[in-house]
């Protein structure tokens, strides 16, 4: 039987907490409620209602952003594979200590500062408008191809330094330790830093990820049909931009769920990592 | 304690009063949409008083404006715009160009210009959120190949329904493709003619649609070896026309109108199309 003192305590906490759960739900109706009557009363809202949110185009305009989607989710489905395997060359080529190396490190470098400097942009105008005109034999000729090049090319330089960093963030200690097993420097990177680098770095990787799905809307410019080219050309006949929306709610629906994967996939190393001591 | 909460409550507030501050007054942007009483020069309800501002994409294509210069009153909508300005009453000074990308041309808000002339056919889908003039110019839709490649030797819309075919977004070339040819393959589509040239010329494409007169253009000067096929035309008995485009209630409507109806009843229209849109009589014409 707790003590007078302590119901009064009791009570005390539940009032508190009471009177905290009523400020937070009152700040939060007077800010979204207040920002929403705002928007919708200002003098331009009937004409953004009707351009930006307009039922009746959103619902003509969802079929075909739903099939030129796929090309986006096929797009950054085989082009991240490519990246993930060519940034870990790039960036395992840029700790190369060998000295009969070092013209492959000079390579990994020029490509990581050339390609990050180019935006990403006029790579893909580049090679989606000059490979195909060099009419080189075997050479393929879609647009999609090219564009799907160009992203790769563009990101691996950008997730080869993600790499570089969790390779370099690895501690001394782990590379002494692997020497005293007796292992070589090529085991001790497969074995031993290689692993722990890449689950270090899992954030700073899924936001390049993210990065790149919405990147895959810059293959429009070569002429690929995607889910952005598609509500661009549905508004350019119809006069209206509910489209531009509609492909935007695609977008956060899929990385969303990524994003809470990874947290989980995170945490989960985490635990691992330090089994016992959290 | 006590103070904490209110400076918390104060940093909430924040953005919505500032929201709140920025929030437009009603008083509608600076064009007057008033209908001009007269077409007056002073009375004409304008963006900038004095000056007609026109606008148009960049580039301007031949043969509608010539080296991507509106302002040289070369090309057949540089000199339409022009002759309708001097209508108006206004000098060739007294004009000024503003680029306007084509899909900034009908988004909503105030407008930052009197009208934009750009190829721009005029549908009852896109009417219902700009005005149009009356049209001035009835575009029929061109297939230009490359010489030599099968798709030059069509002769029927039926011949053209296995190529792989383009067109930019948003033009009516599009619109035939998809409706009047209705091809196997699903066409390829551009940001912009540059990138269909290319296209063509790459062999990513089997042919590329556009209106007449630039299909003339094309094939006349910028990309040697190609050919028009044919023309068509896409709507059956509705004729497709050019109009300029206005912010929707634009009371300069009526008075370019009227300029416009004068230039036609004298002949002005079909001298300039006679100038600067080459002959059309001897490309076949699709059935």
């Amino acid at each position: 039987m707790p003590s007078l003192r302590e119901l009064e305590r009791r009570a005390d906490r539940r009032r508190l907490r009471l009177r905290r759960l009523a400020i937070s739900s009152a700040a939060v109706v007077v800010v979204f409620v207040g920002l929403a009557l705002l928007v919708v009363s200002s003098p331009g809202w009937p004409v953004v209602h009707q351009t930006f949110f307009s039922g009746y185009h959103a619902r003509h305009s969802l079929a075909g952003i739903w099939s030129a989607f796929w090309l986006n989710v096929k797009m950054f489905l085989i082009a991240e594979p490519l990246i993930l395997v060519l940034a870990l060359a790039i960036a395992i080529a840029r700790g190369a200590r060998s000295p009969w190396l070092v013209p492959l490190r000079l390579v990994a470098v020029a490509y990581t500062d050339v390609v990050r400097g180019i935006p990403t942009i006029l790579l893909v105008l580049l090679f989606g408008f000059g490979m195909p005109s060099l009419q080189l034999q075997g050479v393929p000729n879609s647009p999609f191809f090219w564009a799907t090049a160009a992203l790769v090319v563009s990101y691996s330089a950008y997730v080869a330094e993600v790499f570089r960093a969790g390779i370099e963030s690895i501690h001394p200690s782990q590379v002494a330790s692997a020497a005293a097993l007796g292992l070589g420097r090529g085991q001790t990177m497969r074995f031993v830093v290689v692993p722990q680098a890449v689950r270090r770095v899992v954030p700073p990787l899924l936001n390049d990820f993210i990065s790149l799905q919405k990147d895959t809307a810059l293959a429009a410019t070569i002429g690929v049909f995607e889910a952005v080219f598609y509500a661009q050309d549905y508004g350019n006949y119809n006069f209206n931009f509910t489209p531009y929306v509609v492909v935007a709610a695609f977008f956060i629906a899929l990385t969303i769920p990524l994003a809470r994967f990874t947290d989980w996939l995170g945490r989960r190393y985490l635990e691992r990592e330090r089994a016992g001591v959290l | 304690m006590r103070s904490r909460g209110s400076v918390a409550a104060l940093a909430l507030l924040l953005p919505v009063a500032a929201l709140a501050a920025c929030a437009p007054s009603n008083n509608s942007s600076s064009s007057p949409s008033a209908s001009a009483s007269s077409c007056e020069k002073s009375q004409l309800p304008l963006l900038n008083n004095g000056t007609l501002t026109i606008g148009t994409d960049s580039p301007a294509y031949e043969p509608w404006f010539s080296k991507n210069d509106p302002t040289n009153g070369k090309g057949y909508e540089s000199a339409v715009a022009y002759a309708v300005a001097k209508q108006l009453g206004f000098s060739h000074d007294e004009v000024t160009w503003v680029k306007v990308p084509f899909n900034n041309s009908y988004k909503p808000g105030a407008k930052n210009f009197d009208f934009d002339i750009n190829q721009i056919s005029i549908t009852p889908a896109r009417a219902k959120v700009v005005d149009f003039s009356d049209g001035y110019y009835a575009a029929s839709q061109a297939v230009i190949a490359l010489k030599g490649d099968p798709a030059a030797s069509a002769s029927s819309i039926a011949d053209l329904k296995g190529l792989k075919l383009g067109a930019q977004t948003g033009t009516t070339s599009l619109t035939a493709i998809r409706d009047v040819i209705q091809p196997d393959q699903q066409p390829a589509v551009f940001q912009n003619t540059n990138a269909a040239k290319q296209a063509l010329l790459n062999h990513q494409v089997d042919a590329i649609l556009a209106d007449l007169p630039t299909a003339f253009y094309i094939s006349a000067v910028e990309i040697p070896g190609s050919t028009i096929v044919g023309q068509f035309q896409p709507e059956t008995g509705q004729q497709e026309e050019f109009g300029m485009l206005f912010e929707q209630g634009s009371g300069l409507v009526p008075c370019v109108n009227q300029a416009l109806a004068t230039l036609k009843s004298n002949g002005t229209l079909a001298a300039l199309e006679k100038k600067w849109l080459s002959d059309v009589v001897n490309v076949p014409t699709l059935q």
